[in-house]
């Protein structure tokens, strides 16, 4: 395509898809409570606001919480299938992995309703294990995918070369496998965490009424009409989204790591 | 040394399996058995078996529902791939580094929660801080309003959801297409555009259909988007879902519905992971 054509239609595409953040950042430094762009006066009081005021502080850590422990988890979940699946081949690994990528790949609000029936049958209500364990589920898929491709640029032959020189299972794995796989673990780790920390509909049906994350709390205060803090916290979530990503690709190989998620699809 | 494998093939999968056992199979099969539960006047239901449920879909309110998700989910694809195909392919051609700059801001959006695309959208789209004052300031409007409930700001605010969805689908089977078969293309003489749509876009047609199915699918899935940006006349079945569950206390309609969602969405994704493997995708 002629050079500058091409120029035009990657920078309209890029407008689209940056315009509306660059608005949100804008009049996220208004000086004013109302809503208006181009933004009145430059202040950052919409940022110290999130952790001066209790309400969205208390927000912030509870998803940082349920983030952190659902990522840890699905990484849990994901491993040992990966490994049975990719040291033993075994049929039932196999299957393991089907039931593990499947709630990723369904519609959410589906997940989210299994999980509030769920919850609801065994009457524990609203606890933050619940969000937990029901985002440990829905993002065991990640790092399945990018621990599994891990796994696979193993040489065999390097473990069997270990074998035979007398080292047993565990140690293999800790001294030739884990090294290999740990950056993979650590991007599923960070693509669970992202997505738990941006997550709605089964954070808001498992304990919607008594744990605020920030997006079940932003979605409530969007009924209520508008607060600037909404569009701090906005500018505050992409960054932390790219910051996270970029780390993933300043460490490892993202076009690769995307290649093998989007099999999944 | 088999012994210590064997045991560790039976001991590896404790974990995973107690876990997946519990918290989805048997959550989804709750969901089977919910829909054909009782559903008392009060809000409660209790278990038995009826189609009462399922029934409902041949109301006209859940067919309207059923027909504006499709209709909207197939519309949204659609301009995903318009918009987002040749992008793709635009972004491939770039240098590596900015490949990967690119993907990691196209990462960071799709990431991005759903219910701050919607609000996002809602201030561009409103009467005080939006596109209207831009409007007016160009002369092209007398005085602004707000764009926003309508059929066209659902629209627009979905598209906005799943286009980076179709750009990383579309990324990894466009960067492995050959050079050479487009340089090939150019030395007898094809003009770029001409490349595009004669070599590349047939090349990677199936890819095409997957990812649009793939795209159909997850505007199905949006839940905020259509409630924040529409009237209740464009919720999707997705939002239905919530409603009913949540707002009605009517589980068991809420699971019923589920189910349907559920068996067109396994059906569609089936369909692309046949697509896949039956002209060798690796998507």
């Amino acid at each position: 395509m002629n050079k500058g054509l091409r120029n035009i239609y990657m920078g309209l595409i890029a407008l689209i898809l940056i315009a509306p953040l660059a608005v949100i950042t804008a009049i996220s430094f208004n000086a004013k409570k109302f809503l208006s762009f181009p933004p009145k006066g430059f202040s950052l009081r919409w940022y110290v606001e999130i952790f001066a005021d209790n309400a969205w502080f208390s927000s912030l850590q509870n998803s940082l919480l349920v983030a952190t422990s659902s990522a840890l988890l699905a990484v849990l979940i994901a491993v040992p299938i990966a490994y049975c699946l990719w040291r033993y081949g075994i049929f039932y690994a196999k299957v393991l992995y089907g039931l593990g990528a499947m709630p990723f790949i369904l519609p959410p609000v589906i997940m989210a309703l299994a999980f509030l029936l769920f919850f609801t049958s065994i009457e524990v209500h609203g606890k933050m294990i619940n969000v937990i364990i029901a985002h440990a589920i829905f993002l065991t898929a990640l790092p399945l995918v990018t621990v599994s491709l891990g796994l696979e640029s193993i040489n065999k032959e390097m473990i069997e070369a270990g074998q035979t020189m007398g080292a047993d299972e565990v140690t293999v794995f800790r001294t030739v496998i884990f090294p290999i796989v740990r950056p993979f673990v650590i991007s599923g780790f960070a693509f669970a965490f992202v997505l738990s920390l941006n997550e709605y509909i089964i954070a808001f049906m498992t304990v919607g009424f008594t744990v605020e994350t920030l997006p079940i709390k932003i979605f409530n205060a969007l009924r209520y009409g508008y607060t600037p803090v909404m569009a701090s916290l906005a500018v505050v979530f992409i960054l932390v989204n790219i910051l996270i990503f970029g780390l993933i690709a300043r460490f490892g190989n993202l076009p690769r790591l995307l290649g093998a998620l989007s099999e999944e699809r | 040394m088999e012994r210590q494998n064997l045991k560790g093939s039976f001991l590896l999968p404790i974990f995973p399996t107690v876990m997946i056992g519990i918290f989805f199979l048997i959550p989804f099969a709750l969901i089977v058995a919910v829909s054909v539960a009782h559903q008392n006047p009060g809000g409660f239901y209790e278990s038995g078996f009826e189609l009462t449920h399922y029934k409902r879909f041949l109301s006209p309110a859940f067919l309207s529902t059923a027909a504006f998700s499709v209709l909207v989910s197939g519309l949204v694809a659609m301009i995903c791939l318009i918009l987002g195909f040749p992008f793709t392919y635009l972004i491939t051609r770039l240098r590596r580094r900015w490949q990967v700059v690119w993907l990691v801001y196209i990462l960071a959006q799709l990431s991005l929660s759903e219910v701050l695309i919607a609000f996002s959208w809602q201030v561009l789209l409103s009467k005080t801080a939006g596109i209207g004052n831009i409007l007016v300031w160009l002369g092209i409007l007398e005085r602004s309003t707000a764009f926003y409930p309508s059929f066209g700001a659902v629209v627009l605010g979905l598209t906005y959801l799943v286009l980076p969805f179709s750009i990383l689908l579309l990324y990894p089977p466009l960067s492995r297409l050959d050079s050479e078969v487009t340089e090939a293309a150019r030395t007898l003489g094809a003009s770029p555009v001409r490349t595009f749509f004669e070599v590349v876009v047939p090349i990677l047609r199936p890819a095409l259909v997957a990812t649009g199915i793939t795209m159909f699918v997850f505007t199905l899935g949006a839940i905020v988007v259509p409630q924040v940006l529409g009237r209740p006349s464009h919720w999707t079945l997705s939002v239905q879902i919530t409603d009913q569950a949540i707002f009605q206390s009517n589980l068991p309609f809420a699971a019923a519905l589920a189910i349907f969602l559920l068996i067109v969405s396994m059906s569609l994704v089936g369909l692309t992971m046949w697509i896949n493997r039956r002209f060798g995708v690796k998507a």
